[in-house]
């Protein structure tokens, strides 16, 4: 059938979410809507990446993500090869081109890469052939952790213009907060991020986001709350005064939790530090999207590998 | 060769096909009737309502997207949107009408019984189109056909627009491109 043509993705690579159109944003969580499908049958596999393989290359931890996309490539029926960086020559000194050029020699269609360093993705989708997924690179973006969220927030709400989303807590070192603020505004949601002046750099304004230092002062006007991780491996100590004091000003505590909108949406994108950015009560509640995201995240993966091994682009 | 089918030839197409099938199957027992997307979908739904009129009690209803089923998915090049699909049926041991708008290589239909075994075993399934132009690359008959179109070349492609989605009821033949 033909169709036309903002009816079809067209992209070899998902590197950022920065690059993408409305359409193309919207394209992935309609595609993604259809494997969610695929999830809930007695065989829970389609044969669309039949004879592909697909390198899961970490050069961070990760157990969520990881699994997430070994998960979504077996569902397509692809081969996937586990790649990391302890125990392979990459502590032998190994470039992460050199390590990625040799990966690819071996006949590979999709490299997953997760990278400490911002622009890995990029640098290697430059490089090599295959298609490259962005599954994280420092504190740049996690194109399908934005993803996943916004899918699950148009899931919540049947929408997701005009819905009012605060991102919370270690803003300046996540690369969470800058794929969700891209996709999200990008879909018409006002997005404001809430953090000690510290982890919230006020460059956030000119990417578009309100930038507020006092949670308390939004708390009851908003639809979505995302906490993000306390990344202790990242923080430097001049940036974050106690942990008890960032619990007190930023944490999603049940005393602040009472004066949210009754039906506030909950988000996380893992792995949390329990009683420190959310409390326990909170993060199991019914309020709680987090496992949702997990769930979603699946079809979110598939929808992604999917698309980007369309042939002759 | 003829290239304009109009409203009233798709109605009787659509009429023979409900003949035909209506007199393939026992109303009393269960008949599930599976459409391919898109098109496919739309006639499920009116030989569906057809055959309701005519006496079939029992209908299940199921819509089957077979894009990841293609085999020539690592060949086409930009990806399409991929459409639910929705088989909530009792399937297991019961006939199963699969319903198509156009045969032609029969490579859709191979892609739509691969994805039907993902969800179940039919007693039967059979095969329904509104236009068979002939053409087959694999070894697949349909069991009733509304229109034969013998002469249509290789080249043209048979158009079937169907109301719901496309406001008017027509067979066309073209050439492709």
């Amino acid at each position: 059938m033909d169709q036309p043509p903002e009816n079809r993705w067209t992209r070899r690579h998902l590197l950022s979410l920065e690059a993408l159109s409305k359409a193309e944003i919207e394209f992935l969580l309609d595609t993604a809507d259809s494997f969610k499908e695929v999830s809930t049958r007695s065989i829970k596999k389609v044969p669309a990446l039949r004879g592909r393989v697909v390198v899961n290359a970490f050069f961070e931890d990760s157990t969520r993500t990881r699994t997430s996309f070994t998960l979504a490539a077996s569902r397509l029926s692809a081969d996937v090869i586990d790649f990391s960086e302890k125990g392979s020559s990459v502590s032998k000194g190994e470039t992460l081109i050199d390590t990625a050029r040799n990966i690819e020699a071996m006949g590979v269609d999709i490299l997953v890469l997760r990278h400490p360093a911002a622009g890995a993705a990029e640098l290697l989708a430059r490089t090599v052939k295959c298609s490259v997924v962005n599954a994280g690179d420092g504190a740049h973006e996690h194109p399908t952790q934005g993803l996943l969220d916004l899918y699950t927030i148009r899931e919540r709400f049947g929408r997701v213009a005009g819905l009012k989303v605060a991102i919370v807590g270690d803003i300046a070192n996540s690369r969470v907060a800058r794929s969700n603020l891209w996709s999200l505004t990008k879909l018409g949601a006002e997005v404001i991020m809430v953090g000690p002046p510290t982890l919230l750099p006020r460059s956030f304004e000119s990417l578009g986001a309100r930038c507020v230092h006092d949670f308390d002062s939004i708390i009851g006007e908003v639809d979505v709350i995302n906490m993000l991780r306390v990344q202790f491996e990242r923080i430097k100590s001049s940036q974050f005064p106690s942990v008890r004091e960032f619990t007190r000003l930023f944490g999603l505590t049940s005393e602040r939790f009472s004066r949210c909108k009754p039906d506030v949406f909950v988000m996380h994108p893992g792995p949390m530090n329990r009683g420190i950015e959310i409390s326990s009560t909170i993060a199991d509640g019914p309020n709680s999207g987090i496992l949702t995201q997990v769930a979603n995240g699946l079809a979110v993966r598939m929808a992604v590998l999917y698309l980007v091994t369309a042939a002759s682009v | 060769m003829r290239t304009v089918y109009d409203e009233t030839d798709v109605r009787r197409t659509i009429a023979t096909l409900t003949d035909r099938i209506a007199a393939a199957f026992s109303g009393e027992a269960l008949l599930n009737i599976v459409g391919i997307r898109t098109r496919g979908e739309v006639l499920a739904r009116r030989l569906a309502e057809k055959l309701a009129g005519r006496g079939f009690a029992k209908i299940g209803r199921g819509v089957l997207d077979i894009t990841l089923y293609r085999d020539d998915l690592s060949e086409i090049g930009p990806r399409p949107l991929v459409r639910p699909t929705e088989i909530h049926i009792d399937m297991d041991g019961h006939p199963l009408l699969l319903v198509d708008d156009v045969l032609f290589t029969g490579r859709s239909i191979r892609a739509a019984l691969n994805a039907l075994s993902d969800f179940g075993r039919p007693g039967a399934v059979r095969l329904a189109v509104l236009v068979d132009r002939g053409g087959r690359e694999l070894p697949i008959a349909p069991d009733f056909t509304g229109l034969m179109l013998k002469d249509v070349p290789k080249d043209h492609r048979v158009n079937v627009k169907l109301k719901e989605i496309d406001g008017r009821d027509e067979i066309l033949v073209e050439p492709r491109g």
